[in-house]
């Protein structure tokens, strides 16, 4: 005899769940009971959005499924954010929420709201259990739908009655059975043959690697593929870390905000090679005008990702990992297109990305200065806008999971609590949350989780006194009227230390390293609030539907 | 932009309508006509959706539908040759006398039944494709139209043909 709540504790420990994040509330009480006495770690947040992108990071950090906990309508609806978050960023996790008893539901009941009409579009899949008897395979089937496949988000309500009501006989079932669901995992055959052919005629090929690539766990098989061949990668916002930054055939990040050389190649290519990448309009840009004369080979999991956005010339279905691995054992090596490496290179020494050397503290100066000090053995989290791209711009990353970044959504706010996730998926390495003094304040009360459990997440602050990425498109395209984007300066350090968190303003150039080191020191969490020149841009950047090659701060392709 | 029907093979669970729907309303489409009903398959059910747009929107609708868990198999029946009918109640305003007669000479002429018959109106009933249906509807309104209720469009590939699980 086992209640609901019971079964879905142990269920969740089935699963290998080690962390949930969560917040309690009424109709929880039943499964915080018996959290009580588990051994699985819940780690209390201070708003239920934080435990939804604590679980977010951790499940990017350390490719599991990610595990939150909230109770019904304001808890449930607090999660929101954190599920759209991860379900435009393909990131395995399960949402459990409370719901009022079956008997009240739809009867607008203290704390009820509709959370699985309210999620319909931002999950994968959801759940509202009726009976304590489903429990055990409903968690079952929402791990494996998060974790396989195209992963994503899965919601799981929980009415209180589902959660007291006793089953007599517990097993945990040891498959699923979803006759709808049948992702397709080995690449067509015929397809990859088209695919070699195209590779091996091509004179100006290009890899565009997204974050298909990092979540199937294919970054080893993509470089060893591109260093057969001799093929230039550039990758997406999420595709970042598949690829060492400082190996010779990466070209950085493409698209609005990506390298000049790495648009430049896209432009004059013979051959598109995307793989586990969506043709996002922020990478794209204006769609006829991304690699022109170039044939397309698309891999990804998700057929509907292929030709959504571009023609695509050879469609290949398939996880990003197994296919490049069945192109590996089919493909030989061909002579390197010395002539288009060479040209590339030639960008790449020509056309790097920039900024002012002077005696003002620039941003770019301080993501470069953790780099160095790091060497790429940190996980690096951001939060959204300016500092995010800065990061990704300036970062140098050696693996992959270890650049963790809301790209799809674009939720501020995101980084801080991701990190907190992060860390208990990496406690070997440092995590860092690059932040905005906008970004920052949008979960700034998760200071009170990390103080409280001694999570030694390290914050640094890019404080502009700006909402930066939004007065640098003012400034651009809407002559300079500066609406509403100007924040008034605010001490974090002191805020810091009301949580009883340690921390340092940077107001110098000559502060920067020896604040990095301090944080780097401190066993627990530590704050750095660098007061960064206040009008720095990031550049280059396409606006908004130009072709990727019309960059501003850009030049043409010498 | 022409209309497509889809036919689609759903779990018979609570919420499948709405997650169907829902990758409808979300691109701004506006069903045209929506049938639902359970079907051979035990635990099973078949929706059957006319949709105007463009055939790319239509295809990435469509694997977004077989994108969603309860969805065991999604068909554009528009791409096939196939029989489409929809069943129509009218009810038709009747006094007594040759409005009366005349009504049930053009309910004979569309092979429409009458299935109710009061003092001063008469339901007709009647199956065929959306163009008889708008038809007989145009012919009635003449004699007053006070109320039409439609199924909405099923259909089914000619020939051995199915959109079954297949087995």
């Amino acid at each position: 005899m086992k209640t609901g709540a019971k079964i879905l504790v142990e269920s969740l420990q089935r699963e290998g769940v080690d962390i949930l994040f969560g917040y309690p509330g009424g109709v929880v009480l039943p499964i915080y009971d018996e959290l009580y006495d588990s051994s699985l770690k819940h780690i209390l947040v201070r708003h239920e959005q934080a435990a939804a992108h604590a679980a977010d990071g951790y499940a990017r950090a350390s490719g599991k499924v990610g595990a939150c906990l909230a109770t019904s309508g304001p808890g449930a609806c607090n999660l929101v954010t954190g599920i759209a978050t991860a379900y435009m960023d393909s990131v395995p996790m399960v949402a459990i929420t409370g719901q009022v008893p079956t008997s009240l539901l739809g009867n607008d009941a203290f704390q009820e709201s509709d959370i699985t009409g309210i999620t319909l579009p931002i999950t994968k899949h959801n759940y509202l259990l009726k009976d304590s008897r489903d429990v055990a395979r409903v968690v079952k089937e929402a791990f494996f739908i998060a974790g396989t496949g195209r992963p994503g988000p899965v919601l799981i309500d929980i009415p209180k009655d589902v959660s007291t009501g006793v089953v007599d006989k517990f097993e945990y079932p040891d498959k699923v059975s979803l006759r709808g669901y049948n992702p397709t995992y080995k690449g067509h055959r015929r397809q990859i043959d088209k695919a070699i052919e195209l590779i091996v005629k091509a004179e100006r090929p290009v890899i565009y690697a997204g974050g298909g690539v990092i979540c199937s766990n294919a970054s080893a098989e993509l470089v060893e593929f591109a260093t057969l061949l001799s093929i230039p990668v550039t990758t997406t916002l999420m595709g970042i870390g598949c690829i060492p930054g400082d190996h010779p055939l990466n070209l950085g990040m493409l698209g609005m905000h990506g390298t000049e050389y790495a648009n430049f190649a896209i432009t004059e290519s013979d051959l598109l090679i995307a793989i586990g990448a969506r043709f996002d309009d922020r990478v794209i840009g204006k769609a006829e005008k991304f690699a022109p004369h170039a044939k397309i080979i698309h891999i990804d999991i998700d057929p509907a990702e292929i030709g959504k956005n571009k023609r695509v010339d050879v469609p290949i279905v398939g996880d990003t990992r197994l296919v490049l691995k069945d192109m590996l054992a089919l493909i030989k090596k061909t002579g390197a297109k010395e002539a288009w490496l060479k040209r590339v290179k030639h960008w790449k020494q020509h056309h790097p990305l920039k900024y002012k050397k002077d005696d003002s503290l620039h941003p770019q100066y301080i993501i470069r200065q953790l780099s160095e000090l790091v060497k790429g053995e940190a996980v690096i989290v951001s939060e959204v806008g300016q500092n995010q791209m800065w990061t990704a711009q300036w970062f140098s990353f050696k693996h992959p999971r270890t650049w963790i970044t809301s790209g799809g959504l674009g939720t501020m706010g995101y980084g801080f609590p991701a990190a907190i996730g992060a860390h208990f998926a990496r406690p070997d390495l440092p995590v860092f949350d690059i932040a905005g003094d906008g970004s920052i304040q949008m979960n700034i009360q998760e200071m009170g989780t990390a103080a409280a459990n001694n999570i030694p997440v390290k914050i640094a602050i890019l404080n502009n006194m700006y909402l930066g990425m939004v007065r640098q498109w003012q400034e651009l395209f809407f002559d300079r009227r500066y609406s509403y984007t100007e924040l008034p300066p605010v001490e974090f350090v002191k805020i810091a230390n009301a949580y009883g968190i340690k921390g340092v303003k940077v107001e110098s150039v000559d502060e920067v390293v020896p604040a990095l080191k301090a944080a780097l020191d401190c066993d627990g969490p530590f704050v750095m609030d660098f007061r960064i020149e206040r009008e720095e841009n990031v550049f280059p950047m396409v606006p908004a539907g130009a072709a990727i090659n019309e960059m501003i701060g850009g030049h043409t392709p010498s | 932009m022409k209309p497509h029907t889809l036919s689609v093979l759903v779990e018979n669970k609570a919420g499948v309508l709405s997650r169907v729907t829902g990758l409808f309303s979300r691109r701004g489409f506006n069903i045209e006509s929506l049938a639902v009903g359970t079907c051979e398959e035990p635990g099973m059910s078949r929706i059957t959706i006319v949709v105007i747009g463009d055939d790319e929107k239509i295809e990435q609708v469509m694997k977004q539908l077989n994108k969603l868990i309860d969805i065991i198999k999604v068909t554009d029946l528009t791409e096939n040759e196939r029989v489409e009918r929809e069943l129509a109640m009218i009810k038709v305003s009747a006094e007594p006398g040759t409005s009366r007669a005349e009504i049930m000479q053009i309910a004979q002429i569309f092979r429409a039944q009458i299935i109710d018959v009061g003092a001063k109106s008469v339901i007709l009933q009647v199956v065929g494709d959306t163009d008889k249906i708008d038809a007989l509807e145009k012919l009635l309104r003449q004699y007053g139209v006070k109320e039409l209720v439609r199924t909405g469009r099923i259909g089914m590939l000619r020939g051995t043909k199915t959109v079954g699980v297949g087995r």
